[in-house]
Order: C-alpha cells, then sequence, then structure tokens
C-alpha cells in the first residue's frame, strides 16, 4: 500500500508539475474575480470565502482524470486488479496521493490567497481549517467519479458534469463555515456537518469506486 | 416442534409468492403484461389527468391575494411530485438491478430518467412562471427551488452516463452505482440548502393537515391532478421501457449475427 | 510462497461485449506444466486469459484457483515511462511482498538498463521489464498474453529459460503465442470451444430470443 503511494507521488512529481499545476490554476481562478467583480475591497472580502471554496474544488477536478486514466491505459489497473491489495485499498491510496498532492497544497496556500481577496486575519485560519477537513472528501468523491468514466474516451468532460453536483454539500457547508467563522459566529454545525461528510465519503466511497473499476475492468 | 414447522411453511409459501413475483422481471413476461395493461392504464389517466387539470383551471374560484396565478398549482405541484418520486424509484430499480441482476429493472431506470428530468424541468419553469407575480422574481435561491435544480443536475448526469457507455450491461451497472450514490448526496444537498438560506416558498402545500394549507375547493382536483401525473408517468414508462428492452434486444441480435458471421 | 498450485477451468463459458464467444473450455493446469493456448486472432485467447485472472466473470462455469497464486502478464506492461527500470520493478515487488528484484534484473538481463526511465528503453527492452515484472511477483501461476511480442531472437530465449527455471520450480503458464519458444509444452487449442450463436446459453443479458416473438409489436 505504501509502495503504491510512493509510486503514485512520485510520478506526480516527475509529471511536471505536480504541486505546481493545481495551484498555479488556483492562483489564476483568485486573480481572475477581482477583475470581474472589480477591486472593492469590502465586496472581495465578503465573497472570499466562496471563491476559495470555489476555485479549490475547481483545481481539484483538473487533476481527477489522471487518477485512474493513466493506469488504465497503460495496463497497470489490470495488475493492481489482480494483486494482493484489494481494490478497494488501490482506491483509497489513490485517493490520499490525489489529496496530498493537490488538495493539501491548496489548503496551505488558502491564507495567502486569501490576502490577495482582502480577507480578514481571522479568515485566514478559518479557510485553512475548513480546507483541510473539506479536501479530502473532495479527493475521494472525485476518485469515484474518475472510477466511472474510467473507460470512456473523453470523460474529462462528462466526469465534471457528475462530480461537481457531489461536491455541493460539501461546498455549501465549507464555505458557510468558513463565512460564519471569520464573522464570528457559532460554525460548529456547518464544520461538523462537513466533517462528517468528509468522513463518510472515505468510509464508504472506496467501495463504491471499487465497485465500478471492477466493472470497467471486465 | 410443530409451531416451527408451520412457520416453516409460511414462509416458503411466503417466498413462493414473491418469486412469482419477480418472475415478471422477465423481459418476455413484462413485455406480454405491460402490452395488456396499457390500454387500460393510459384510459385511466385521461380520465384523472384531463378532468383534473380542467377543473383546477376553469373551476376553482380566484384566491383573493393569488389571483388568476394560482392555478399554475395544478402543474408545479404535481410535476415537483413527480419529480422528486421518479428519482425514488429510480433508486430503488438501480438497487433491484445490482442485487437480483434483473435487466427490466435496470431498463425501467434507464427509462424514468428523461421523463423526471422532464418533470424537475417543469416544475422549474411553472415555478419561475409563478414566481414572478407572487415574488416579484423569477428566481430565488431558495431551498426548494434550489433543490430542484440541483436534483436537475443529477438527473442531467445520470442520462449523459448512461448515453456515453457502450456495452449496455456496463452501463446499467455504473449508472445503477451512481444513482446509489448520487442519491445520498442528493439527501445531503437538500440538508445543506435548507441550511444554507432559509427561503420565500411556502411549506407543502400538501400534507396530512392539509387543511392547514390549502382549503378543500383547490385541494379535490389538486389530488385529481396529482393522481394524473403519476398514471402519466406510468404510461410514458411502461411505453419507454418497452422501447428500452426491443432496443436491448436488437442490440443482442445484432451482437449474435455479428458472432456467427466472424 | 507455495508453489504447488494449480488452476481449473471447469466448463467455463467467457464474453466478449456480453455476447459468448468460448463455451465448455476446460482444462487444468497443473504445477510443473506449461501450457501452450492456440487460436487465430479474435477467438477469444484474451478474454479467456482475463476470466482465468479473475477480471471478468464467466458467464457460466468456474475459475478453479487461488487468486492470490495467479499472475496476469498482458499486452500491455504496466509500466511508468517516467520512473526507472530499478523503481518499476520495485513497484511491483513490494506490491506483492516481495523484496529481492535481482534474479528478475539478472533474468532479462536488465543489469545495464536498471537506472534508465523505462520511457528510454525500446520497444523490445520494455517487453523484457514486463516480463521481469512476473518474476517479482512471485506467484506460480503465470497467465501469459503473447509474452515474445517485440522481442528478438535471444531474448525469446531468456525468456524461454525463464519459463523453464520456473516450471522447474513448480510453477506454471499458460501461454497464448503462435511463435515456438522451444519449451517442452503442452498445447491446448481453443478452436473446438467456440462458442456457436445458436446454442450458446444466451448472453449475460437475459434477452433470450426463445418464446420472445410472441411478446412484441
Amino acid at each position: 500500500m505504501i509502495a503504491l503511494l510512493i509510486r503514485d507521488m512520485r510520478l506526480a512529481m516527475r509529471a511536471g508539475g505536480g504541486f505546481g499545476l493545481g495551484l498555479a490554476f488556483f492562483l489564476i481562478v483568485t486573480t481572475l474575480v477581482p477583475f470581474g467583480v472589480g477591486p472593492d475591497a469590502e465586496i472581495l472580502a465578503r465573497i472570499a470565502p466562496g471563491i476559495l471554496w470555489v476555485g479549490a474544488l475547481l483545481a481539484c477536478l483538473l487533476s481527477l482524470d489522471r487518477i485512474f486514466q493513466l493506469d488504465f491505459e497503460d495496463g497497470s489497473l489490470d495488475l493492481l486488479a489482480t494483486s494482493p491489495i484489494p481494490l478497494e485499498g488501490i482506491v483509497a491510496i489513490k485517493a490520499l496521493a490525489h489529496w496530498l498532492v493537490t488538495g493539501l497544497p491548496l489548503t496551505l496556500a488558502a491564507p495567502f490567497f486569501g490576502a490577495l481577496m482582502h480577507l480578514e486575519s481571522p479568515g485566514f485560519s478559518w479557510m485553512f481549517v475548513t480546507l483541510l477537513l473539506g479536501t479530502p472528501a473532495l479527493s475521494m468523491i472525485g476518485a469515484f467519479g474518475a472510477a466511472l468514466t474510467v473507460g470512456l474516451k473523453r470523460g474529462g468532460l462528462l466526469m465534471s458534469l457528475l462530480v461537481l453536483p457531489l461536491y455541493i454539500p460539501s461546498l455549501i457547508f465549507g464555505a458557510e463555515a468558513a463565512t460564519r467563522g471569520m464573522a464570528g459566529f457559532n460554525a460548529n454545525a456547518p464544520l461538523l456537518m462537513m466533517a462528517g461528510i468528509t468522513a463518510g465519503s472515505i468510509a464508504l466511497l472506496p467501495f463504491a469506486a471499487a465497485a465500478a473499476l471492477r466493472v470497467n475492468l471486465r | 416442534m410443530s409451531q416451527m414447522k408451520t412457520n416453516g411453511t409460511q414462509t416458503r409459501s411466503f417466498g413462493q409468492r414473491m418469486n412469482a413475483l419477480w418472475e415478471y422481471a422477465n423481459p418476455v413476461k413484462f413485455m406480454a403484461l405491460s402490452g395488456k395493461v396499457l390500454p387500460w392504464i393510459v384510459g385511466l389517466c385521461a380520465l384523472t389527468l384531463i378532468p383534473g387539470l380542467i377543473w383546477g383551471f376553469f373551476f376553482t374560484p380566484e384566491a383573493a391575494n393569488f389571483g388568476n396565478s394560482v392555478k399554475i398549482i395544478y402543474v408545479h405541484v404535481p410535476s415537483a411530485t413527480m419529480a422528486i418520486n421518479i428519482w425514488v424509484m429510480m433508486l430503488v430499480t438501480s438497487l433491484i438491478w445490482l442485487i437480483r441482476r434483473h435487466h427490466v429493472s435496470a431498463l425501467a431506470a434507464k427509462a424514468a430518467a428523461l421523463i423526471g428530468m422532464t418533470m424537475t424541468l417543469i416544475a422549474l419553469i411553472t415555478g419561475a412562471v409563478w414566481g414572478q407575480p407572487m415574488w416579484g422574481t423569477y428566481w430565488a435561491w431558495d431551498p426548494r427551488l434550489t433543490s430542484f435544480l440541483i436534483l436537475f443536475l443529477f438527473y442531467l448526469g445520470y442520462m449523459a452516463l448512461w448515453a456515453a457507455i457502450e456495452n449496455p450491461d456496463t452501463a446499467a451497472d455504473l449508472t445503477s452505482v451512481l444513482c446509489v450514490v448520487g442519491s445520498v448526496f442528493a439527501l445531503l444537498s437538500r440538508y445543506a440548502v435548507n441550511f444554507w438560506n432559509q427561503g420565500l416558498h411556502q411549506g407543502a402545500s400538501l400534507s396530512m393537515d392539509k387543511e392547514e394549507h390549502v382549503s378543500n375547493v383547490y385541494w379535490q382536483p389538486l389530488v385529481m391532478a396529482i393522481i394524473g401525473f403519476g398514471l402519466l408517468f406510468v404510461t410514458l414508462l411502461l411505453i419507454r421501457t418497452r422501447t428500452e428492452i426491443r432496443r436491448r434486444r436488437l442490440h443482442a441480435l445484432m451482437a449474435r449475427e455479428r458472432m456467427s458471421d466472424a | 510462497m507455495d508453489f504447488s498450485a494449480s488452476l481449473t477451468a471447469d466448463t467455463l463459458t467467457v464474453t466478449r461485449g456480453g455476447v459468448p464467444i468460448l463455451q465448455n473450455v476446460s482444462f487444468t493446469l497443473s504445477p510443473g506444466q506449461v501450457l501452450i493456448l492456440r487460436g487465430p486472432n479474435g477467438s477469444g485467447k484474451t478474454t479467456l486469459l482475463r476470466t482465468l485472472a479473475g477480471l471478468q466473470p464467466p458467464l457460466a462455469g468456474r475459475v478453479v484457483s487461488d487468486p492470490e497464486t495467479v499472475t496476469y502478464g498482458a499486452h500491455a506492461d504496466g509500466l511508468k515511462a517516467t520512473l526507472s527500470v530499478e523503481e518499476n520493478l520495485q513497484f511491483w515487488a513490494s506490491v506483492h511482498g516481495q523484496t529481492d528484484i535481482t534474479q528478475a534484473v539478472e533474468g532479462f538481463n536488465l543489469a545495464g538498463l536498471v537506472h534508465r526511465p523505462s520511457a528510454n528503453l525500446s520497444a523490445g527492452q520494455k517487453r523484457r521489464l514486463g516480463l521481469a515484472r512476473l518474476l517479482v511477483t512471485g506467484r506460480p501461476i503465470w497467465l501469459l498474453d503473447e509474452p515474445t511480442v517485440s522481442l528478438d531472437v535471444a531474448s525469446v530465449a531468456l525468456f524461454a529459460d525463464a519459463v523453464r527455471t520456473h516450471v522447474a520450480k513448480g510453477g506454471s503458464a499458460l501461454i497464448a503465442t503462435h511463435i515456438d519458444l522451444g519449451l517442452k509444452a503442452d498445447s491446448f487449442d481453443i478452436g473446438p470451444y467456440k462458442a456457436d450463436p445458436a446454442k450458446a446459453p444466451d448472453s449475460n443479458d437475459g434477452f433470450d430470443t426463445d418464446g420472445f416473438e410472441g411478446a412484441y409489436l
């Protein structure tokens, strides 16, 4: 299992900009928003949590199709499926690798990008906490979407259509918790809901994704 | 001892009865039965839907504060009810396919999706048309409206996945898994959206204590329209499932043809 | 690893794209045996191998084997272009709970290439690396699909040697190939098992044509 994690991480690094691409995309989204909305600091600060969350979500989506597609094409997935590691474990590890390469860097960078959006200082820690608890669900749900579409020629667009609606609960609770938190309200309820979705996704979605992979391999 | 024996027989007979029910999941039996039943359902549908709508549109009083526009509920409420129930039906048939591998079940889910999506769209559009005179806006990010928009997206994704996969069995498997997982997330979205915005939309128009919401004059034709919409759904579902079964069989025949050529 | 595992196909019917392609396939691959799978292109060799490897379910019949004893070698080698030869092998070794890759490296004459990224290998060298993977899995039953594609004569000999060593230890191999490997092997022709469209148990789509007409139109 650890060997698989190390391999996936190594592949992401060597493929040129494993960490970099998602982050760069995130930066561009945060840069574009003020151009569209105007430089008013008050408005930007108010929409910052939402924009950062949507940006993180889109950045995450970008690299999803690589979770299984390359392994499917070069035959590795067949070999992994017949290896001693259960397919559910393979899915979980690959989602973890995806999170380490995209979700975690996004979480770490979010406070800095928040500064671009005139986020107030309590907002930094709230963005960090909500993204830290929320992005693992994004990777796991994404792995499920990737497993569904792995056999398809142009699965990328379809996968976005399938995955984005599944992101809605995490997005709502995540952005809501950040907004409430930085306004000084009690943000426990949305935060717990989001953490619950993350925990539930990690616990159950590997089984659904493995079932989808089995169907796509046969 | 004798007690246990009786129990045993009862379980068996119940099991047998259940098996008899499952036999209709066989495509041949389904085609035969649905072909016979269909004209009756079409008739029943016409008998409830048309009078229900006419009654609702032309023979109910105008509400003092709503005006004429209130009559759109005779389309809006039934289509919204159907939109949700069709998804639930797809969830059930998807589970049946995943567990018992009955092809008719998978094809019924496929056939229902387009109807469900259309119902969702009708509910959204009639809602927008009604919302303009009522709230002064076509669209509000109200929990109910938003939930329906999200439901529409789920239908869209489900149908897109069916359309994208060539092998029918693979498609049935993957869409069923999507439907099950999607249902959980659709439910979560519903709660999330409620949490996110308390809206303008009135509470459920129909509930057990209906007097609280809508008076009898409106309620009776509404129930009739809902039953009519339900029967309309069953009619369309049967026709579409029959078409899907034929298409599926055509697929099987063509595959076999290719094989004997090879 | 217990090397005395066997694999039995018991009246197997396999499908491709939902249509039966081979039916009633029965044979046993015993420890120490090499079985050459013969049949023209498109006759279902790959489908049969994938079914035996557990990657797809049979329509009828069963495969009797412990999945932990079988390894599958496909057309695609499952190599990562950006990883070196050593990293590729090391990865598959650790996935299968093995650590030693020296035997695999030497057996397929890869010693001079260990640090080269596999993107820079020739087609034949990649194939050798793909076959070396079989050794690091430590599994006794090899199911191989056209293993000698793009190998030169010397490399084919290396491969034949590897198979000989493998069966001498009690392992076994089922190989779909068109060339003579110079091995002491039995031959299994799948021609007679071609599914008859008229008689095949209807494909797993359940759409039996019998008695269906009456229900139509």
